[in-house]
């Protein structure tokens, strides 16, 4: 295990690695390099990734929280001696501050800093560690945009994806139409916002649509054209049952039959593989 | 400079620069390629159109207050060679708010500001009974006087009813004479206090009231969640206020310069100032209350239709030659203009009166 720290980190010190160099200075046997002291106490490599066991317990709350990033920021080490083959360490942690948010460049999050304590099998002290991480939210994955090498291919336009409407379009993918309801005064909102206008609450909660709607108004696009749309394009602004109103495409609804306040269904069209947008179509011989 | 020249004020006594988004003139280049000097107020309004009167109730406020003394407000364009409004927008899939408004309707085909007009203009027709013919009378009201306005693109090009219901679709209900042209061009109105501006070489427009509005859910273009699609709340908080502030009402206006991106939101913005009850706009325009030797002769100089989209401010310009005495379509003394900016956006207007 040493060999191959030394080798991964180009560490050529012969004290860490050859007897007689130990013998030298005057210890019975190679000894470990001091910077491996937190390497004793890993969890063993598994290909599948990371367990739950394997992690700190605070650091886990903030995945549950959202704050799925970690990045170390800063390690300082003390050592109280070499460790020598047969040492058994363990440790001890304690969270010692947590950081208001902050926004970064790999984006919002706390720095969590953390204290440990490593103790041999008699229990004696053998160094201390302190680390700063920081636990962040990812910035939002966006859809593939086009680049513009492959602008000529004309790629469908797609939403783009913020803090506030990632519910929304991640339940579209799923194909299930969510609408944000207040959780303090139960007032139904779209399109997706952080706040309620009607009570000023923060809290809500997401109401999957039952897909039952009419038509409030509606256009044909002839003109200007996006290069992968076809045309004449119906575009509906349909009411749902729960109240509010949005914006889509019909299906299977030719545009002579299309007249306001129709009874509509929601439906959903896959536009390319795995983007997949909500439509309307006509009832099927539903009252 | 032309508009300093008419004013008779020295470029070097500018101070004052206001403009609005989307227009890709920055202040201080053009306060430095006048020769100006010390420039101790810009601003810059949001919105686009909607912001066509505000930049005059910002200059307005800058004179009252002293901060600056000699205000312009321009506007210059090259929409029509250069960067088109009218395109089929297809955003870059940045997360930002102003962004992700876009990909509840860009991704179903609803990208162009026709579009986004045309749903609000069905649902209007649907509840109010207003036809396409309605939309016809407006835009051929506006190419009538743009017909005999010497600087109107559309000089001696008047159209017929017949011209209109014929013209292609662009996004039904809007055919393409419902639309307003992409033009290249440039506004500019010096603004200034009330005893400075007497002093000059012109009689002056009095700005005596000026607002903005943004309410009801308001979204860009399409407020299609409030309770009622087919109103313009924004312009009604703006038409409130500019009556409250102005001390007068309908009654008292003489003509007005009514935004006319799209004909279809003119018939809201008369019921909006009160000229019509709600939803019965269609009867004004229908007994001719707009068109030349109407009650209310609106848009004298073609209006966005019919002279240039300088994107609402050569409305401001026709505001101020109408309460001067000299429109090229001139209706008569004109005591108090309304003057209004973008529907669909947070807007604002003025009303100009003569002294």
């Amino acid at each position: 295990m040493i060999r191959r720290w030394c080798e991964a980190m180009g560490e050529e010190n012969p004290l860490y690695v050859d007897a007689a160099a130990a013998a030298a200075q005057g210890f019975a046997a190679p000894v470990s390099p001091p910077a491996m002291l937190e390497v004793w106490t890993m969890a063993r490599f598994r290909d599948t990734g990371r367990t739950a066991e394997d992690s700190m317990p605070v650091l886990n709350l903030f995945d549950e929280a959202g704050y799925t990033g970690v990045v170390a920021t800063n390690i300082e080490q003390e050592y109280d001696r070499y460790l020598v083959e047969g040492d058994r360490i363990s440790y001890t942690a304690v969270v010692d501050e947590v950081s208001p948010e902050k926004r970064t460049g790999l984006g919002i999050g706390h720095f969590v800093t953390i204290r440990y304590e490593f103790t041999d099998q008699n229990g004696d002290p053998v160094g201390r560690t302190l680390l700063r991480v920081l636990k962040f939210k990812p910035n939002l994955a966006q859809p593939a945009a086009a680049s513009l090498s492959s602008a000529a291919e004309f790629s469908h336009p797609r939403p783009a994806i913020t803090h506030d409407n990632a519910h929304y379009w991640e339940g579209i993918s799923r194909r299930e139409l969510l609408i944000q309801q207040c959780a303090s005064c139960g007032q139904m909102r779209h399109p997706p916002g952080p706040g309620c206008p009607k009570c000023r609450s923060l809290e809500w909660h997401a109401v999957k649509a039952s897909g039952r709607a009419k038509l409030h108004s509606f256009v044909v696009v002839h003109q200007p054209r996006i290069p992968s749309l076809q045309y004449p394009l119906p575009v509906l602004l349909v009411e749902l049952e729960e109240g509010v109103r949005l914006i889509a495409n019909g299906v299977g609804l030719p545009e002579k039959d299309i007249v306001v306040d129709m009874p509509l269904r929601l439906d959903w069209v896959e536009i390319e593989p795995g983007y997949v947008l909500p439509a309307f179509r006509a009832p099927d011989g539903e009252a | 400079m032309a508009a300093l020249a008419d004013a008779g004020i020295d470029p070097a006594e500018v101070d004052g620069m206001s403009t609005y988004t989307m227009d890709n003139n920055p202040e201080i280049e053009l306060f430095r390629n006048i020769g100006g000097r010390e420039l101790k107020f810009f601003s810059r309004i949001h919105y686009g159109g909607g912001a066509a009167c505000a930049p005059i109730m910002h200059a307005a406020m800058a004179v009252a207050t002293g901060v600056a003394e000699v205000v312009v407000c321009y506007r210059a364009m090259n929409e029509r060679s250069q960067y088109r409004f009218g395109a089929a927008f297809t955003p870059d899939v940045l997360p930002t708010a102003e962004i992700a408004h876009y990909g509840n309707y860009v991704p179903f085909g609803l990208a162009s500001p026709a579009s986004w007009v045309a749903m609000s203009a069905r649902r209007y027709m649907h509840e109010h009974g207003a036809t396409s013919e309605d939309f016809g009378r407006v835009a051929v009201g506006f190419r009538d006087f743009a017909a005999t306005n010497p600087k109107a693109w559309f000089y001696q090009q008047p159209i017929s009813m017949e011209d209109h219901q014929a013209s292609r679709w662009i996004v039904e209900p809007l055919h393409l004479l419902d639309c307003c042209q992409e033009s290249d061009g440039a506004v500019a109105v010096v603004v200034t206090t009330a005893e400075r501006a007497r002093k000059l070489r012109h009689a002056p427009a009095i700005i005596r009231a000026a607002a903005q509005g943004s309410c009801d859910d308001q979204q860009m273009m399409t407020s299609y969640y409030r309770p009622d699609v087919t109103q313009l709340s924004e312009m009604k908080l703006v038409a409130r206020q500019l009556y409250a502030s102005a001390g007068i009402g309908p009654d008292n206006v003489q003509a007005a310069i009514l935004y006319d991106h799209f004909s279809p939101f003119v018939l809201p913005q008369l019921e909006a100032f009160g000229f019509a009850k709600k939803g019965q706009a269609r009867d004004f325009v229908r007994e001719g209350q707009i068109a030349r030797g109407g009650r209310l002769p609106v848009n004298t100089n073609g209006g966005q239709l019919g002279e240039a989209y300088i994107h609402g401010l050569n409305g401001v310009a026709e505001g101020v030659r109408l309460v001067r005495g000299q429109s090229a379509n001139q209706p008569g003394a004109c005591r108090n203009v309304i003057v209004t900016a973008g529907t669909g956006v947070p807007t604002s207007g003025l009303i100009l009166s003569s002294d």
